[in-house]
């Protein structure tokens, strides 16, 4: 089973519609119980960094996934890879799960060109570093992004990068932890196939 | 680089959908899960469906077909209709749908857009603007085009934006359903004086409509319904297209 951790950010219907399309059995949920006996488990979200962290700590949550981290594998999407990350720079400074090393900045800060913030469309995926995530996609296959927040000085953990004014992080992997700053829910075929992987892994 | 979007729109009435031309003449032209199904088969960037339903029992139709088509069909989906308010923003978003789509709710209160957006994100509320020449000016229409408000286009594009939009839908309701071209006039007019994303909506009828339309580096979708509703134009075909003449589309599914 998938648990699908749902912690009051974002819509988790199009994710759990995803999963159960490909044939795999999820839970969204919030009981550290299902977290503990699931066998992957997702850490999606939308909307604000410290919000975001300040309901994963108060509920507890955020214990029990550094926890279940360390023996099975996570994929955070979005904002949920974000929160992987040591720190995050969005309105102030706040602390992440620090699952992965790096920080997460404002792309406005970096990017050049006159391109708007967010980024946020269709972009291909250049693969950086070959993993079993990718046993589906091959490399530059589009994949859908809304963000105006990315991760960086983790080029140890980066897997694919998709260029926007400056390569932005899109999946990155250490030990069990997986994040893609993408919707993999939102990339079409490629997307479910990215999915379908990580369920193998 | 983000590609340009190909869009095809749904205009759902109890539960099929629907055409017009000119915003009038409605004719049914199909079922909305099966078009969705064809036209994520064939490559479209993102799905907007509107809900143009009057009755009660014709929302709740339309909600059933938004979760139906979010449980099978994974790309973006946008959501116009009847959004008067952010719980209609609530109803819409907990069915699958990624943005929102305001028009006449908007301009009845403008400060919707502004608590949309502070609630769910900028990239979340989509300004539709229904838009007329009347007496040399671009007259902002409500009500699908019946109604003209007497707004200038330009300042409410600006307005809109000033308040949250994340992005822009600007019909022409002068070139809807003629299929001559998109109103390239009409576009140049909004694209030099808003920042966000703008896309292109009524008059498409012909792949090189859209060639056209790109050459105009402001605009990031086209939209259409008509003539991806009957398949004169294919979405892979048209993709293929534009990604030969050197537009950057997303060539995969």
């Amino acid at each position: 089973m998938i648990a699908i951790i749902d912690y009051g950010v974002g819509n988790l219907y199009s994710l759990s519609s995803s999963l159960k399309f490909l044939g795999l059995d999820c839970r969204v949920t919030k009981r550290k119980e299902d977290l503990q006996s699931a066998d992957k488990i997702i850490l999606p979200g939308v909307g604000a960094f410290g919000d975001a962290m300040r309901r994963l700590v108060e509920t507890g949550l955020a214990e029990t996934v550094r926890e279940q981290a360390k023996e099975k594998p996570l994929l955070g999407i979005c904002l949920g890879m974000q929160l992987l990350f040591d720190k995050s720079y969005e309105y102030g400074e706040h602390e992440g799960l620090k699952l992965i090393k790096g920080v997460v900045s404002p792309l406005a800060a970096d990017i050049r060109g006159g391109l708007k913030v967010p980024h946020m469309g269709w972009n291909r995926l250049e693969i950086v570093k070959d993993d079993p995530i990718f046993r589906y996609f091959k490399s530059g296959e589009s994949v859908y992004y809304v963000h105006s927040f990315y991760a960086k000085d983790c080029a140890e953990s980066t897997l694919g990068v998709s260029e926007y004014g400056v390569p932005v992080t899109g999946l990155v992997r250490s030990g069990h932890v997986y994040g893609s700053q993408f919707h993999p829910e939102k990339s079409g075929g490629a997307g479910l196939r990215l999915l379908r992987a990580f369920a193998e892994i | 680089m983000v590609s340009k979007r190909i869009i095809p729109c749904l205009d759902v009435r109890n539960g099929r959908v629907v055409k017009g031309v000119n915003f009038e003449g409605i004719q049914d032209m199909a079922d909305p899960v099966e078009l969705a199904r064809w036209y994520n088969e064939t490559g479209a960037d993102e799905l907007v469906f509107y809900d143009i339903t009057a009755s009660f029992e014709g929302r709740a139709l339309f909600t059933d077909i938004l979760r139906a088509v979010a449980s099978e069909i994974f790309i973006p989906l946008t959501v116009g209709g009847g959004i008067n308010t952010v719980d209609d923003f609530d109803r819409v978003l907990k069915c699958g749908a990624d943005k929102v789509s305001v028009n006449s709710g908007a301009i009845k209160d403008p400060s919707l857009i502004g608590a949309a957006a502070k609630r769910y994100g900028d990239q979340c509320v989509v300004l539709s603007m229904d838009v007329k020449r009347v007496d040399g000016q671009f007259r902002v229409f409500a009500k699908g085009g019946r109604e003209d408000t007497g707004i200038d286009a330009l300042e409410w594009a600006r307005r809109g934006e000033a308040l949250g939009a994340g992005e822009i839908v600007l019909n022409s309701i002068d070139t809807d359903g003629v299929r001559g071209g998109f109103d390239l006039e009409m576009l140049r007019a909004i694209g030099e004086i808003v920042k966000i994303p703008l896309i292109a909506s009524g008059g498409a009828g012909k792949m090189e409509d859209f060639l056209e339309l790109f050459r105009y580096d402001r605009i990031d979708a086209g939209l259409a319904a008509g003539i991806f509703h009957t398949k004169k134009v294919n979405i892979w075909d048209l993709k293929r297209y534009l990604g030969a003449c050197g537009v950057n589309m997303r060539m995969e599914g």
